[in-house]
């Protein structure tokens, strides 16, 4: 195992959050990946049952139930480092409770059969807190789960976690439940799950693109991550960046279009007129878009949180893409 | 080949009385229901947007500064054609208060009101938001105040949410479950024979894991909400009507991405199942290129020519290869949205092209509604 320097040494629980449509399970797996190397084991949990991470790798739907689904990122080209294992679970809230009620309370099969009943609707809808303390009740478990000789089962564990909008109260679980039994199983399990969720252990990572609102979002999400005492915002991840194609002061500058006209005639295009004028218009849009992302960026980056940019991948993301990530999280410091 | 969707066709027929713009959420759903709304005021309608959550530059510039569950007027629109634009936000606690108001006597009404099984029910159960924005949408609608109304569904997980989450609210609100559960906790009543064996694990689990307390706060609500029970229902049923009525028009938006086509797929046959009138997909930031249909490999290779070739060519060189990247982008988009129009060949399309920037102002949200219209 290699030592190496990250920006989030000591994190044992990577919650991973971002708006709708910034490729916030994406990331989560290429985090995963990354974690992933010299023989770490690394647990990716998908918390909203979409099924995200079994379309991500390829697989049919993942059951409630930790299963290896690939090989994480190795350090080495030349094969001295194979890389971990990545183990995921996708966590519903029935299974999480059925779950709940096996280890405390031993009533697995009574469960079943409330489940027949309703019984998972109808306590997470009358106490909606319930389902959320649940979800992260397993993922702080699994973070926290030694093995017999002591160590842990885990090195890592990554939580897809609720959209930015939803995630500061999928977390705050002693607020959530506080509407519920002051004292009791469910209010000391909650405690138990904090004391996990608000600790150095945990970092709660925010995708975003450069876009306004996802941007405001990020901004909003950490914001009210901040203000409640414990929580540990980590870093910003810039998902899909468009890179400049030439330098900040080239984009000022307004194309000479028969000057492209001349230069593709000598790369021997043909119609050179026309299709300059399409190509500099292209190239204008690109510079309003860079000066967009530019801005966007700007705002990010007043958050004070370490920012990671992952580039947009033109092909769409299979395993290769996700390793291509996973390399670039690794190589920023991410992982 | 679908057919092309034909925007002003829809907004211009009087008797399109309600658009439904839908879709998973960062597919720019909000910024459509907008385009639309303004498009068809300035052609001549009265419209009302309802929007449930809007950017704020986008709010903004429809002059939405406060949530406060009315709708305003909204200033610089075009009215030569007589018509007029009023956009709200919604505010689901509020709206779900009034509903209680409307159909309760007021000393019940603050009893409901002040219940904390209802506050968080009205603020934060799953559904609400959903129920609210029908409930908001049939309300509009009864008023007949506006001639057209576009509403923009909740950012849901799922596009199929906002169809699904009224009808599940109004269950439980009105299920068996409920009553026979919170049944036992009612202060002197003994539990009956009838109360199976099965009935009271569940109770004893229920008290478990959420306390007496929650429980019994879940039967004051359900006591005083008793008698509204049935009004709450056929609000819901005549809501879920209005979107199967004939001048419903259910649009679905999407991105050209796997995931957000895979929801507009299980959406366009689900409004199928529901008999609810589809007029058509919106694919929203596409990217071509208008200008030249120089190709992506031929591209690469005059850029690679150009970068090998002494000359101040640089400019050109980064052009070319910019352009590669877009071709190959809109190449992948529509492969990707090729398979959702083979699988629903008869779904009419239109696309907006990918904007270089944000819109956040009325000239924005103009062009949009213009390239959504040309489209067609």
């Amino acid at each position: 195992m290699t030592a190496r320097d990250t920006d989030w040494e000591g994190v044992r629980l990577h919650v991973v959050t971002g708006k709708g449509g910034t490729g916030k399970t994406t990331v989560a797996a290429a985090l995963a990946l990354a974690l992933a190397h010299g023989g770490r084991k690394v647990l990716l949990i998908e918390a909203e049952g979409r099924q995200g991470i079994a379309r991500l790798f390829d697989r049919p739907p993942l059951p409630y139930e930790e299963r290896r689904i690939a090989i994480g990122l190795g350090e080495a080209s030349d094969g001295r480092d194979p890389g971990g294992d990545v183990y995921a679970l996708a966590i519903d809230p029935e299974g999480a409770l059925l779950d709940y009620l096996k280890m405390f309370y031993n009533m697995r099969s009574a469960g079943v059969a409330l489940t027949k009943l309703g019984l998972v609707d109808f306590a997470t809808t009358i106490a909606p807190g319930l389902a959320d303390v649940l979800v992260t009740g397993k993922a702080t478990e699994a973070a926290r789960r030694r093995r017999p000789g002591g160590g842990y089962v885990y090195d890592s564990v990554v939580l897809d976690a609720p959209p930015t909008g939803r995630v500061g109260r999928f977390l705050n679980v002693t607020a959530e439940v506080s509407g519920l039994a002051k004292v009791g199983p469910i209010r000391a399990h909650a405690d138990t799950v904090a004391n996990v969720i608000k600790s150095p252990q945990t970092a709660v990572h925010f995708v975003s693109t450069l876009e306004e609102m996802p941007v405001q979002e990020t901004l909003d999400g950490i914001a009210e991550l901040r203000g409640i005492a414990g929580m540990q915002v980590g870093g910003i991840v810039i998902n899909m960046a468009r890179p400049a194609v030439l330098s900040r002061e080239e984009l000022k500058v307004a194309p000479d279009v028969p000057g492209m006209a001349r230069a593709l005639a000598a790369a021997g295009l043909h119609s050179t007129d026309m299709l300059a004028a399409a190509l500099a218009e292209e190239l204008a849009e690109h510079a309003r878009h860079v000066e967009l992302q530019d801005r966007e960026r700007a705002e990010l980056e007043a958050a004070g949180q370490p920012i990671y940019e992952l580039p947009m991948i033109a092909e769409g993301i299979d395993l290769a893409a996700l390793h291509r990530l996973a390399a670039e999280l690794r190589d920023q410091g991410a992982a | 080949m679908n057919p092309r969707l034909d925007m002003d066709r829809i907004i211009d027929d009087r008797r399109t009385r309600i658009i439904v713009c839908c879709g998973s959420g960062g597919v720019g759903k909000t910024t459509a229901a907008a385009a639309i709304g303004l498009r068809a005021a300035e052609r001549g309608r009265q419209v009302c947007v309802l929007t449930v959550d809007p950017a704020r530059r986008l709010a903004q510039s429809m002059g939405l500064t406060s949530l406060d569950n009315t709708p305003r007027l909204v200033e610089g629109v075009f009215d030569a054609a007589g018509g007029s634009l009023h956009a709200m936000m919604l505010d689901m606690k509020r709206t779900f208060d009034e509903v209680v108001e409307a159909h309760a006597d007021p000393a019940r009404a603050a009893q409901i009101l002040a219940n904390p099984f209802y506050q968080s029910l009205s603020s934060s159960f799953a559904g609400t938001q959903e129920y609210m924005a029908m409930e908001k949408l049939g309300q509009l609608r009864r008023s007949d105040e506006w001639d057209l109304i576009v509403v923009d569904t909740p950012p849901s997980r799922s596009a199929l949410d906002f169809l699904d989450a009224p009808e599940r609210l109004g269950r439980f609100l009105d299920g068996r479950l409920i009553r026979v559960l919170a049944s036992p906790v009612r202060a002197g009543r003994p539990f009956t024979k009838v109360l199976n064996a099965g009935l009271t694990v569940m109770t004893g689990a229920l008290t478990k894991l959420l306390g007496a307390q929650v429980l019994r706060d879940a039967q004051t609500f359900i006591t005083a909400f008793d008698t509204m029970f049935g009004g709450f229902r056929e609000r819901a049923e005549a809501t879920y009507r209005l979107l199967q009525a004939p001048g419903t028009s259910f649009l679905v938006v999407a991105a050209p991405e796997p995931d957000a086509l895979r929801e507009a797929s299980y959406f366009v046959e689900r409004l199928d199942e529901e008999r609810m009138p589809l007029a058509g997909l919106i694919l929203n930031r596409v990217h071509s290129s208008p200008g030249t249909k120089l190709s992506a490999a031929r591209s690469l290779a005059a850029a690679e020519t150009l970068e090998g070739m002494t000359g101040d060519y640089a400019v050109a060189a980064a052009a070319l290869r910019l352009h590669a990247e877009r071709m190959n982008l809109g190449e992948r988009e529509r492969r990707v949205s090729g398979a959702f129009m083979s699988a629903h060949p008869a779904v009419p399309v239109a696309e907006i092209m990918a904007l270089p920037t944000d819109v956040h102002d009325l000239a924005g949200l103009r062009r949009i509604g213009e390239s959504l219209a040309l489209a067609g």
